[in-house]
């Protein structure tokens, strides 16, 4: 069975529908990147899988692990090992990044029924993981993502990423925002975390980040359904042609 | 109302956890107030003449006062012949030599609110002066501090054993025709805490005292006097918490600190007294005056305050900088739920050369509450080079709550720096599903943001202080979350 299984997903906002029968499979320890055109739904399915309740579903389902997520409060999907590398992270002022991550940290463990960390077991298991993302220590103890350039609150969800381990990354225009060596860092630290056990999902407007994050398949995302399925080649395409030679297919059907 | 602010609603619908009421027998004096109640307390207390004429002088102005309407609380009339204003627990007519003499229903009351006394006494080095209703019932560490010639008591027993420091002192830092509920307080002050520190000698505890409002329909009038004599230090913890109660119940504390040359005062708060119940039913009104005046050149007295309970809170702790370089500071986290109303805040009165301020004041309203903060900084004619930073946040958690700020400033010296800075934010559902995502509960967030926006002000309360402050707004913002 696929790691995550979507089908036939409706969702509105505020009344306006954004997705429109989608239908996604990721199998376990596959990258899958979803591009498209502004405005085409791309983070709304980010946000849904992930389970933001501004955003209703109206049909459908989404399947992880064989388990039915729409049925769970996002903090449990969390638990369940899904994470979401958000597009603007937020700033929570007075809470210190390392005390924030210890807090999901544990409330993880807690939910698989494993022991809390203490802070010395933590802080040696956060040390190897800032190496990966070239994070200091000085970026650690600043309330969360608050002050931070976009290249650091960029870096800063992947390195959270890397300490809770999860099943399923959903990255959603991780590269947007980053200069040339920030993309290289954040790349490598995604690439890092790549296994057999683990799948990802990459939403992305740009080609760019898939030289780095290379993907075993590539979705096109248009009018809130899935277009076009290929290989890492269809990136490529896109780029040259843009996306419009494909909306006009869609609307030609 | 979207569901998400509902459910943030939900969060704060946490019922008050300290509700219970011991059985001990109260010996109270008769309901109602006249020269007669006074001099019955007085003489219960067996109180020199001087004290009782000061008392009635207290009571005389008292009747020409009204009672102030100024701030932003709504209440119905407070009938004061309606009152009880004097209790003590009957068993400790004759106060216990030690805590093996303590009603074991009182330790038993403190247990239950987590306040183990005896392990206080020795896991925490705090020496503890519970007040309990109106009298004192244990003091300790008594003797370390009688070594270093610190005296710390029940300010009755301030009265019996040290009457010139009382009489030369109180009164002097807030009069008694100060305002209606100093004057009320000063006509039948019960008891309190008295703490002179001698010249030169820094406190090496933290002196701390647990209130306590048990009998039903009892009013509190504390009266605290600290002095702290030339270069003495001393940090001062006052908390509470109070038993459910149906009937509103007044506390009118007055407290008072001096401060001589280069001594320094830090005077940490946690209140947390009953807040009423969901319905706005119940609940202590809180009408504290409390002042510090630096006297001497280069003293400093600090305020630190966490307030989290009463149904009505006025309470605007000040300083009065009259010593040269003397510095005042105004540390302040005030909490509102359901019905509660607050307004709170200080008053920096700048008298003296290179005085120098600092307030910062956050305000939490969540369900119907109104929580305002009010302060005042002025700059006296003769103080040159004065300075004050003021910042005063709002967060307001749901959309039923209200946040308002009420800045006086008056500046007669030109040579003044002020500074002002305010906010107010919500907490924004981005930031609840930000912390979700990561498997953090929505209660959990909650409570996070909450602690993170308040980090100025816990950061400055010692440490076993900080730990229950943080402990207690989370316990105020748990609820019932889905």
């Amino acid at each position: 069975m696929a790691m995550l299984e979507i089908r036939n997903l409706h969702v509105t906002v505020e009344g306006k529908e954004i997705l429109r029968g989608l239908d996604l499979s990721i199998e376990k320890g596959q990258v899958h990147a979803i591009m498209g055109p502004n405005g085409s739904g791309k983070s709304t399915l980010a946000q849904v899988i992930a389970g933001r309740d501004l955003y209703e579903v109206t049909e459908g389902e989404i399947l992880f692990e064989g388990k039915n997520l729409l049925e769970l409060e996002p903090e449990e999907r969390a638990c369940e090992g899904i994470f979401l590398a958000f597009q603007y992270p937020v700033e929570i002022p007075g809470v210190s990044n390392t005390y924030f991550l210890r807090a999901a940290l544990n409330a993880i463990r807690k939910y698989r029924g494993l022991e809390e960390l203490d802070a010395m077991e933590f802080l040696t298991l956060i040390r190897e993981k800032m190496q990966l993302l070239e994070m200091n220590d000085e970026l650690l103890q600043r309330s969360v993502n608050e002050g931070f350039s976009g290249g650091e609150k960029k870096r800063n969800e992947i390195f959270q990423m890397a300490v809770l381990e999860p099943k399923l990354c959903i990255l959603d225009e991780t590269d947007s925002g980053l200069d040339i060596d920030a993309l290289r860092i954040v790349a490598n630290g995604v690439n890092a975390l790549r296994s057999p056990e683990r799948s990802m999902l990459v939403v992305t407007h740009y080609q760019r980040l898939l030289d780095y994050i290379v993907p075993d398949v590539v979705h096109v995302l248009a009018n809130g359904k899935i277009v076009k399925t290929g290989s890492k080649d269809l990136a490529l395409e896109l780029e040259q042609k843009g996306y419009s030679w494909l909306e006009e297919e869609v609307l030609a059907q | 109302m979207t569901s998400d602010t509902r459910e943030v609603e939900q969060l704060a619908q946490q019922e008050y956890k300290y509700g219970f009421v011991s059985p001990i027998e109260a010996e109270t004096v008769p309901k109602g107030l006249d020269e007669d109640i006074i001099r019955m307390i007085s003489e219960r207390k067996k109180e020199p003449d001087w004290l009782l004429e000061w008392r009635l002088k207290a009571y005389r102005h008292w009747l020409t006062m009204k009672e102030p309407r100024w701030a932003n609380v709504h209440y119905p009339p407070i009938d004061y012949q309606d009152i009880y204003y004097y209790a003590a627990p009957k068993s400790l007519k004759d106060r216990p030599k030690s805590l093996d003499e303590v009603d074991p229903e009182l330790l038993r009351t403190y247990e239950k609110l987590g306040i183990p006394l005896r392990e206080q006494e020795i896991l925490a080095g705090v020496a503890v002066d519970a007040v309990f209703d109106s009298v004192s019932v244990a003091t300790t560490f008594k003797e370390k501090l009688k070594e270093l010639g610190i005296i710390f008591c029940a300010f009755s027993e301030a009265v019996q054993e040290h009457p010139e420091l009382v009489r030369k002192y109180l009164g002097s830092v807030v009069p008694y025709t100060d305002n209606f509920f100093a004057a009320l307080n000063s006509a039948v002050f019960s008891d309190g805490s008295f703490c002179y520190v001698p010249k030169g000698v820094r406190c090496p505890m933290e002196l701390s005292t647990y209130f306590r409002i048990n009998a039903a329909k009892t009013g509190q009038f504390e009266r605290t006097l600290i002095i702290a004599d030339e270069g003495a230090y001393v940090s001062y913890l006052e908390g509470c918490t109070a038993p459910m109660r149906d009937e509103n119940q007044l506390h009118a504390a007055v407290v008072e600190l001096v401060a001589l040359d280069n001594a320094t005062i830090k005077y940490s708060t946690v209140q947390n007294w009953y807040p009423g119940d969901k319905e706005g039913r119940g609940g202590i009104y809180n009408f504290v005056t409390k002042r510090g005046k630096c006297l001497g050149k280069n003293s400093k007295i600090s305020w630190t305050q966490v307030e989290t309970g009463s149904a009505i809170t006025w309470k605007y702790p000040s300083c009065v900088l009259i010593g040269d370089n003397s510095v005042g500071e105004f540390y302040s986290v005030a909490f509102t739920n359901h019905y509660q109303q607050a307004d709170t805040g200080t008053k920096m009165i700048h008298i003296g050369k290179n005085t120098r301020s600092t307030i910062v004041s956050k305000g939490i309203s969540a369900g119907r509450s109104q929580n305002s903060y009010r302060g005042a900084v002025r700059i006296l004619k003769g103080a040159e080079n004065a300075r004050n930073f003021s910042q005063c946040d709002s967060l307001l958690i749901g959309d039923k709550c209200g946040a308002h700020t009420f800045p006086y400033v008056e500046v007669q010296n030109p040579t003044a720096t002020m500074e002002h800075e305010a906010s107010t934010s919500k907490i924004n559902e981005d930031q609840l599903f930000y912390c979700q995502q990561r498997g953090i509960s929505k209660e959990d967030a909650v409570s996070m943001i909450v602690n993170g926006f308040c980090k100025e002000v816990f950061r400055e309360l010692p440490m076993e202080f900080a730990v229950e402050a943080q402990k207690l707004l989370s316990i105020s913002l748990e609820g019932s979350v889905g």
